[in-house]
């Protein structure tokens, strides 16, 4: 499991529930690298403001995690972490590797409406 | 919008040093306001294992910058992350930080903790390619690159070591460096140059990288014949060393020529109430402890600022 303070999610059932429950939904797929602990951090930062936005991490070496690994959305990722954002259950965009707090903020603006 | 509480302090960085400062000033009962470019922890964070913290058997970066982030909030300590910092006014007696182009914060003193980040080629296709061919992070992302021809970026310890662990995955490491030797520890030197798998371009720098949806090649240039040459690789590690986060703070505190703060033995600055530590700061050796030490030392001095100015209000109050 990640020490993240997120939402974590452990297997393909609970990714598929997630992303059904909630419209807007931003997955960070990764490790506790230093690529991937940035996102973590920028995601726990925007939960307070982003409240129309349910976050989450998943294991990148989890098995469970190939719901995403293996998205068509992410072939040919080639760093960490691999972060996904879904709307209405449906995949709406993907990034590899480290995102800044602006670039992460762009991509929820556009797919998920800016926070109110 | 300008908030009307002026802090004591104000720190610029959550890393080591400013939460380790966080800690101290806000326990001493001066208000405090963390504002910090990126993730609190700084490089801490990314610190995968920490076996060398006095008191701490072995712990992870994550979780030590947690922990530090905790107490600095348990004494009081504010923290705003992931902002930008867009202007700042030291030089007067009440100093000011705006963020974000909009939010204005006040306070008697200011300790400069911004750290460093890692060092980017800046060169065309390296923003295109970063996550599609391009690394800075071999335990990462090395896995992706199993029998794959790559590229290492560098010289240092850091590169040498790294590129010598990629060879677990990757069928062949080039070494890319812009001088005629590397800068790392002889046993890195040796281990690296000893290695089947890699192979060296030295004197060299990268031009270019070239590919259509991922990465496919590099432009190479060696810098003591002018010769060009495109290296395919599916992959480029780059490793070449950290830059202080002191651009901004360029014509208005005294920095070095390579961008680090100079400060004195109290952590003071050129300007009076404005205090310096961490990775940013001029000195010899960057680790966690040297970190935390100095944001104590320029926490204590910015209490003792901060009292004296507190001291000479309540005099005049009273003439």
């Amino acid at each position: 499991m990640l020490q993240t303070n997120l939402k974590h999610i452990m297997t393909a059932d609970e990714h598929q529930k997630f992303i059904e429950e909630n419209d807007n939904v931003m997955i960070c797929c990764g490790r506790m690298g230093p690529m991937c602990i940035p996102v973590y951090g920028i995601m726990e930062e925007l939960e307070d403001d982003y409240t129309h936005v349910t976050f989450a991490d998943m294991e990148f070496d989890n098995p469970e995690a190939a719901v995403i690994r293996n998205a068509p959305e992410c072939r040919g990722f080639m760093g960490l972490p691999f972060t996904v954002y879904y709307k209405n259950g449906k995949l709406v965009k993907a990034t590899s590797s480290i995102q800044s707090m602006d670039q992460v903020t762009a991509i929820l603006n556009e797919q998920f409406g800016e926070p109110k | 919008m300008k908030e009307d509480t002026i802090y004591d302090v104000i720190i610029l960085g959550a890393g080591a040093a400013g939460l380790a400062a966080g800690i101290y000033t806000s326990r001493a009962k001066l208000s405090t306001l963390i504002l910090n470019e990126g993730t609190p922890g700084g490089q801490l964070v990314l610190t995968h294992e920490i076996a060398n913290y006095p008191g701490v058997e072995s712990t992870s970066g994550y979780q030590l910058g947690n922990i530090m982030k905790k107490q600095a909030k348990s004494f009081g300590c504010k923290i705003k992350s992931n902002l930008h910092i867009t202007a700042v006014d030291l030089k007067s007696e009440t100093k000011t930080v705006e963020v974000n182009g909009k939010d204005t914060y006040a306070a008697h003193t200011v300790i400069l903790a911004p750290g460093g980040r890692p060092r980017m080629l800046n060169v065309p296709g390296e923003e295109e390619f970063k996550g599609k061919g391009i690394s800075y992070c071999a335990t990462c992302d090395g896995d992706f690159f199993q029998d794959k021809e790559i590229i290492v970026v560098g010289g240092g310890n850091s590169a040498l070591e790294e590129a010598v662990s990629l060879t677990k995955y990757a069928s062949k490491v080039t070494i890319v460096h812009q001088f005629d030797h590397f800068q790392g520890f002889e046993h890195a030197i040796r281990d690296a140059r000893e290695n089947e798998k890699i192979e060296f371009e030295m004197e060299s720098m990268i031009q270019e990288f070239i590919g259509s949806e991922n990465l496919e090649a590099a432009r190479v240039k060696n810098m003591r014949t002018g010769e060009e040459k495109i290296i395919n690789v599916e992959g480029t590690f780059i490793f070449i060393g950290y830059v202080p986060n002191t651009a901004f703070f360029k014509d208005v505190v005294e920095l070095n020529e390579y961008g680090e703060l100079l400060t004195d033995g109290r952590m003071k600055t050129n300007i009076p109430g404005v205090y310096g530590a961490g990775d940013s700061i001029k000195k010899p050796y960057r680790q966690v402890t040297t970190a935390v030490a100095d944001g104590t030392i320029a926490a204590l001095s910015a209490a003792e600022y901060v009292n004296e100015i507190k001291r000479k209000q309540k005099d005049l109050s009273e003439a």
